[in-house]
């Protein structure tokens, strides 16, 4: 069986650099599109769902 | 060994195999699903209807310790639901969607009865054979009917009940409270993307089950029995769903205060009244019937 990270935070998508901080990669984003995109990205290449946090911080999570 | 018992063997193991074979079909769990696992299904059923069709014939030949040996051969049976289990449970892997712990127990259990069962019909057939104060070839006729509707029987009280007759399911409004999706006010989960929530809003279809009393309400709040359900519904609607798209991955979730369920799923033909016959026919897994009402405090709590 494959060992997988399951219901963990793969990664942390932000515009607010005060809002976020801790143990997940985070990737800091210049506005709401390079925010949306980059979520996007991170989401297909880490087989993972995007999750809205409110207040420009989408967060990146392996079910 | 003379004729006589060779013809009602014969007539035993050939009920025997034919009531394994009727109840060998694939079904609404798309499983099994090819040629060679409907060979191996149909070996057992062989072996369980020789086993059955043999015992009778042992014992009135007075020959106890082939009658010995059977019974214990029988045992051999329980291997049956280990294997079935065990190469389910590696099959998950593979699943989109997958079935669940509680599904793959509940199949692997029906694998093992239907053995029993087609023992049972050769065991019936053969007992009549020869119990039977009549001409050899009336009675083997009579034992094969006898077998026949053992079997049916057996199948008949066997037949599992569906979703559809503990709850009320019907179609549910999806909502968006910002990135929150809701069917009927459930909360389900959190979609980030503006490009998932438009599909969903287009293409997504909401379920709401709602159980028809206690008993029900139990046995819809087992993951195992959700799993199932979506399972199914996944398996036989399709859905948009991939190993790197896992926004539309079906969901089932309870509203705690009123017991009922809601569900979400994108399938890939948007049909809202096949959707809900499939979960109106998606099975009560075995393992997550729970009847609280059939306790004192369970009918006080009901109250």
């Amino acid at each position: 069986m494959d060992v997988t990270l399951e219901h963990a935070i793969a990664a942390v998508i932000t515009t607010r650099r005060d809002r976020v901080g801790g143990g997940a990669p985070i990737f800091f984003a210049d506005d709401e599109d390079d925010l949306h995109r980059t979520a996007i990205y991170l989401a297909k290449i880490l087989d993972g769902v995007v999750h809205d946090l409110g207040g420009g911080t989408y967060i990146v999570v392996k079910h | 060994m003379n004729e006589g018992h060779l013809l009602r063997i014969v007539a035993a193991v050939v009920v025997g195999t034919l009531a394994r074979l009727v109840m060998l079909r694939s079904d609404y769990r798309q499983y099994p699903s090819y040629p060679h696992a409907y060979v191996v299904h149909l070996g057992l059923g062989f072996i369980a209807a020789s086993l059955g069709g043999l015992a009778v014939p042992a014992i009135v030949t007075r020959d106890f310790m082939a009658a010995s040996i059977l019974a214990l051969a029988g045992q051999q049976f329980r291997e049956v639901r280990d294997m079935e289990r065990r190469s389910l449970e590696k099959l998950e892997d593979t699943e989109l969607v997958p079935r669940g712990t509680a599904y793959i127990e509940g199949i692997a259990r029906v694998f093992e009865a239907r053995n029993y069962l087609a023992m049972a019909a050769a065991l019936a057939t053969s007992t009549v054979s020869y119990a039977l104060p009549v001409p050899r070839a009336m009675a083997i006729v009579a034992g094969a009917a006898c077998g026949l509707a053992t079997a049916a029987i057996i199948a008949g009280v066997f037949g599992r009940r569906t979703v559809g007759d503990i709850a009320v399911v019907r179609e549910g409004r999806i909502r968006f409270d910002g990135p929150l999706l809701s069917v009927d006010g459930m909360v389900l989960s959190n979609i980030g993307l503006e490009e998932a929530r438009a599909v969903i809003e287009a293409k997504g279809v909401g379920v709401v089950l709602e159980p028809k009393d206690d008993n029900a309400r139990a046995t819809i709040a087992n993951i195992g029995q959700r799993q199932a359900i979506v399972h199914d519904a996944a398996s036989i609607m399709g859905i948009r769903v991939d190993i790197s798209e896992r926004d539309f991955t079906p969901l089932m979730r309870l509203d705690i205060a009123t017991g009922r369920a809601g569900m979400v799923m994108v399938p890939i033909e948007k049909d809202i009244g096949a959707l809900l016959e499939v979960v109106r026919r998606a099975p009560i897994i075995e393992t997550s019937i729970r009847k609280p009402l059939a306790t004192r405090a369970g009918r006080i709590a009901a109250d």
